[in-house]
């Protein structure tokens, strides 16, 4: 076992306009041969800096300052610390020796030029194949990495392509000239569970396949325990722990790790307990007077069906209607939380958006009961609807993009009071009020969104959704864009917020621990369906449906005596004709739910329904 | 395919119908038309003569009829005293000011029009591309501020300034003529190799003052949408593969910024016609834009409504052909996707 790449004391500094900030200080570590070297740590601990430094992409901002990257291919040893950026040799290995795979796969893959052309791409430039040839080895490539349909493949723009499907491109790509050493940033973050677990199956394979290094960069503890060998620890561009996954995930010795792990929500967790933000953070809630409960639930949700019309792009072909979601029921008491689970392209956000009355559903009617009986949220009109607006507020997955960055924090909070007719000595007071209830100073009321971070502006986002003193929030993905370092933070504020307020939450979610750690009662989407809800406590202990144990086998978990079984994860979960019986359902078939204990409720196919009978 | 391009031209022939409505009530609007008052004119005079002839004139045309007869035998849909002779038909109507068939005023012009304009549009592009790549990819540095500051000097002269300032030293230090598009000894002999030099001679001057201010626009915005497009992550992926830089920016970052320019098209040609009508008055070039205003002054109506009909038809083609080439660069425009 030697060692491929081999940092020593490597130091990145970035000038910045109050002087050099430096983003790593004098880092050493190395990556074997043949092995998996997983770097952990939150958002600016440095973790990208390295791999950028590694592949000479740097920012222009930034610049090594001192300290050597030595990497080992073949008989020479080159430091590429000492390479110019853009010079033959450096590009010579950028792409050719060492490869690179980044989050999101959409953003990296360019819109307007085919799979094809892209993957050859790399081929083109380094080993000067032509057009057929490139074509040819591309094909290769895209069946290495699981594309159904390679020969097809390489005509496919990534905009008709899975988010799964981009992503396994990309690895193609990297991977096309068989490179020495593969850096993956944070590979799965942007994927559904079951796409993560594939292709953390497929990097797995493909290292045993061609013996390549793998630098893997993540925050998330599950995908270290299961395909890592080695990990480093970095915490503010320092590496603070180093060594075989075995000794340091059983025994963390630095406080950082062990508050990493403690930091994230986990399956066994004991009912109550709660997260331990790494820093924590103080809210001040105050008291406020009951306001009139409902005799049932607040938000009924009743047999709601929504389908689209998909222009298609060739004129002779029909537009294709997609059938967003079918059917589906939910009720959510007050001050309860209804967790909503599913794969991206399930329903849930479509369902999340009728209840806002977003969307206006086909069929089916969303009743809501502020305590003076229940009202067809759709039927409702003038007034009654701009109370109904009051009532609901939304907060969004990504608090860079819903905060608008030309208006202060003070006017950001004061718009939905202004617009539902808060006095203006009121808003002034609210907006102080508002501020200490999630944590932050009042003095940050004058500033802009970009003076905040992530776990900051979300805290913003969800003042703003309080301000007109909602019944119910609707959270879509709340801690999905955040750093592993603030999610902690973020949920138990919302926890602490739903206690001290009486708020209802709808939490839609691919993040089955998050849900898990939120719900109190969770509903699972497949297909516009809901295919098992029940309890927290009975859905994720006691599964029944196959797609709800596909989910849940395919989190990766923290803790080494749960690996992952690859081999069971077939990316077929999704499709009701190959689920097993009594579950699965014909082409066209709905099934029906069927209670098998108290609150706990399965889709049954309607053939197994016949037999019992 | 080829139906959406057949129906493209189909909304293209209705919108023309509309335009051709609009542009024949709205000249129609001020009260009088030119031979009305130039009748009334002569009989002042008491040149009968004249005025027997400017009946003859009002008959052939049927502006003695009403309005929407007079519109519909303007575009040739309804037999006039000589028979279906409108725009249809490709009779553009007679200019009463001239004493000529509109065909014959405008002639050379339109041609002309058509040539400085597209000669300064590929002026545009040719100065501006490169220099915004310049700009962006050295941002923040002196040759980027140059740059910066010359676009800006170019945004804020005024073109008409600019071509008098050149007209004055042209004359002053070299002893230039540089007003008209070719010698004025040459204006009435057949186009030979000689009038064709004299030609490019005189396209300069004019191909500077019209498209400076483009130029301008063009860098500031392209640099602007550059950046954006060179902050994204597919420029880094590009990177990361080894493509040489020039060449890894050309194919991605360029060719995503292009969009919005290509979409511009339509609105250039139109915006370059009417827009250069100063210049093309102070250089005394022989373009439609004089013309129109004239036209327009002395309630010359058929000469008016040909010129705007001819810019109108224009930005209708410059916005099918900037469709055309947006769904072939494209393919989510191409596929319909988000």
């Amino acid at each position: 076992m030697s060692s491929l790449l081999s940092i020593r004391d490597l130091a990145v500094a970035f000038r910045t306009e109050t002087g050099p900030f430096e983003a790593l200080h004098g880092l050493s570590l190395d990556v074997m041969r043949g092995r998996t070297l997983a770097l952990v740590g939150e958002s600016g601990s440095g973790k990208s800096v390295t791999a950028q430094a590694i592949m000479g992409i740097l920012p222009k901002s930034a610049a090594i300052t001192r300290g050597q990257i030595l990497f080992r291919d073949g008989p020479a040893e080159t430091d590429i610390a000492r390479l110019d950026t853009e010079g033959a040799a450096m590009r010579a290995i950028r792409g050719q020796r060492i490869a690179m795979i980044f989050q999101e796969p959409m953003t990296c893959l360019s819109p307007l030029h085919t799979v094809g052309d892209q993957i050859g791409e790399a081929l083109r430039i380094h080993t000067g194949a032509d057009r057929k040839e490139a074509d040819a080895r591309t094909q290769e490539a895209l069946a290495r990495v699981g594309f159904p349909d390679p020969k097809r493949a390489l005509k496919t723009y990534p905009f008709e392509l899975s988010g799964g499907l981009r992503q396994r491109a990309m690895i193609a790509m990297a991977l096309i000239l068989k490179p020495a050493l593969l850096v993956a940033d944070e590979p799965t973050t942007a994927l559904d569970v079951t796409t993560q677990a594939q292709i953390l199956a497929l990097l797995a394979r493909l290292q045993d396949e061609t013996g390549m290094a793998i630098l893997l960069i993540t925050h998330d503890l599950g995908v270290v325990a299961n395909i890592a060998h080695d990990v480093a620890v970095l915490y503010r561009g320092r590496l603070v722990e180093a060594g075989p996954r075995d000794t340091v995930m059983r025994a963390p010795g630095h406080a950082y790790l062990r508050a990493l792990l403690h930091a994230v929500p986990r399956f066994d967790m004991a009912p109550g307990e709660r997260l331990t933000p790494i820093r924590p953070a103080r809210a001040e809630i105050p008291p406020v007077q009951p306001q009139a409960k409902p005799a049932g639930p607040l938000l009924r949700v009743e047999g709601v069906s929504k389908s689209y019309t998909l222009r298609s792009g060739r004129f002779w072909q029909k537009p294709r209607i997609v059938q967003a979601v079918s059917d589906v029921s939910l009720s959510l008491a007050a001050g309860e939380t209804l967790g909503l689970v599913g794969e991206s392209g399930s329903g849930k956000t479509t369902v999340s958006k009728m209840v806002m009355r977003a969307l206006e559903p086909d069929s089916g009617r969303i009743l809501f009961d502020d305590g003076r009986g229940p009202r067809d949220v759709h039927g409702l009109s003038g007034d009654a609807l701009f109370a109904y607006r009051r009532t609901v507020q939304f907060v969004f997955q990504d608090p860079y993009a819903s905060l608008d960055p030309r208006m202060t924090v003070r006017q950001i909070l004061s718009e939905p009071m202004e617009i539902h007719g808060v006095p203006a000595a009121e808003r002034r007071a609210r907006c102080r009020e508002l501020m200490a209830m999630v944590g932050l100073e009042a003095s940050g009321l004058g500033r802009y969104p970009h003076a905040f971070s992530g776990g900051q502006r979300q805290r913003i986002g969800i003042a703003r959704a309080l301000a007109p003193r909602p019944r119910l929030l609707v959270l879509d993905e709340p801690v999905s864009a955040l750093d592993v370092s603030v999610q902690a933070q973020i949920l138990n504020l919302l926890k602490d917020l739903q206690a001290a307020l009486g708020l209802s939450y709808l939490i839609v979610s691919h993040n089955l621990a998050v849900i898990d750690y939120m719900a109190d009662t969770i509903s699972v989407m497949c297909r516009g369906r809901i295919v098992e809800e029940a309890p927290r406590a009975a859905l994720f202990r006691r599964p029944v449906h196959p797609y709800t144990r596909a989910l849940l086998a395919a989190v990766p978990d923290p803790s080494l005596d749960h690996p992952l079984d690859f081999a069971a994860i077939t990316g077929d979960q999704n499709d009701p004709t190959r689920w097993a019986a009594p579950y699965r359902l014909g082409p066209d078939e709905a099934g029906a739910m069927r209670a098998i204990e108290p609150g706990h409720r399965v889709r049954f196919s309607a053939a197994q329904d016949a037999e019992a009978a | 395919m080829i139906v959406q391009i057949l129906r493209r031209v189909v909304t293209m022939a209705l919108t023309l119908l509309v335009i051709s409505a609009l542009v024949f009530f709205i000249i129609k609007l001020p009260p009088g038309d030119y031979l009305t008052n130039r009748i009334m004119e002569l009989r002042a005079s008491g040149e009968a003569g004249s005025v027997a002839k400017a009946e003859l004139l009002i008959r052939q045309y049927g502006l003695d009829r009403p309005v929407w007869q007079q519109y519909l035998m303007w575009i040739g849909l309804m037999p006039g005293p000589v028979g279906f002779s409108g725009l249809l038909q490709g009779d553009w109507g007679w200019s009463f000011e001239y004493d000529k068939p509109v065909a014959d005023v405008v002639g050379d012009a339109l041609w002309l029009t058509l040539l400085i304009n597209l000669t300064a549009v590929v002026f545009v592009h040719v100065v501006a591309i490169p220099a915004a790549i310049y700009s962006a990819t050295h941002r923040h540095t002196f040759g980027d501020a140059v740059v910066t500051l010359l676009g800006y000097v170019g945004l804020a002269v005024p073109g008409f300034l600019l071509a008098l300032i050149l007209l004055f030293y042209a004359n002053r230090w070299f002893g230039l003529s540089i007003g008209g598009l070719y010698d004025s000894a040459l204006t009435n002999q057949p186009w030979d190799w000689t009038k064709i030099r004299s030609l490019l001679a005189h396209l300069v001057v004019p191909t500077l003052v019209i498209g400076l201010g483009g130029t301008a626009a063009m860098i500031r915005r392209m640099r602007a949408n550059l950046l954006d497009e060179l902050a994204k992550p597919y420029t880094v992926t590009a990177r990361a593969k080894g493509l040489p830089p020039m060449r890894a920016l050309l194919k991605y970052p360029f060719r995503m910024s292009l969009n919005p320019f290509v979409a511009d098209i339509g609105n250039l040609l139109p915006h370059l016609v009417s827009g250069s009508v100063l210049v093309s008055l102070v250089l005394s070039l022989p373009t439609v834009g004089p013309l129109l205003l004239e036209a327009l002054r002395s309630q010359d109506q058929f000469m008016a409504g040909f010129i705007l009909m001819f810019v109108a038809g224009l930005t209708l083609v410059g916005m099918l052909i900037s469709d055309l080439i947006l769904v072939w660069l494209d393919p989510r425009i191409r596929m319909g996707a988000r």
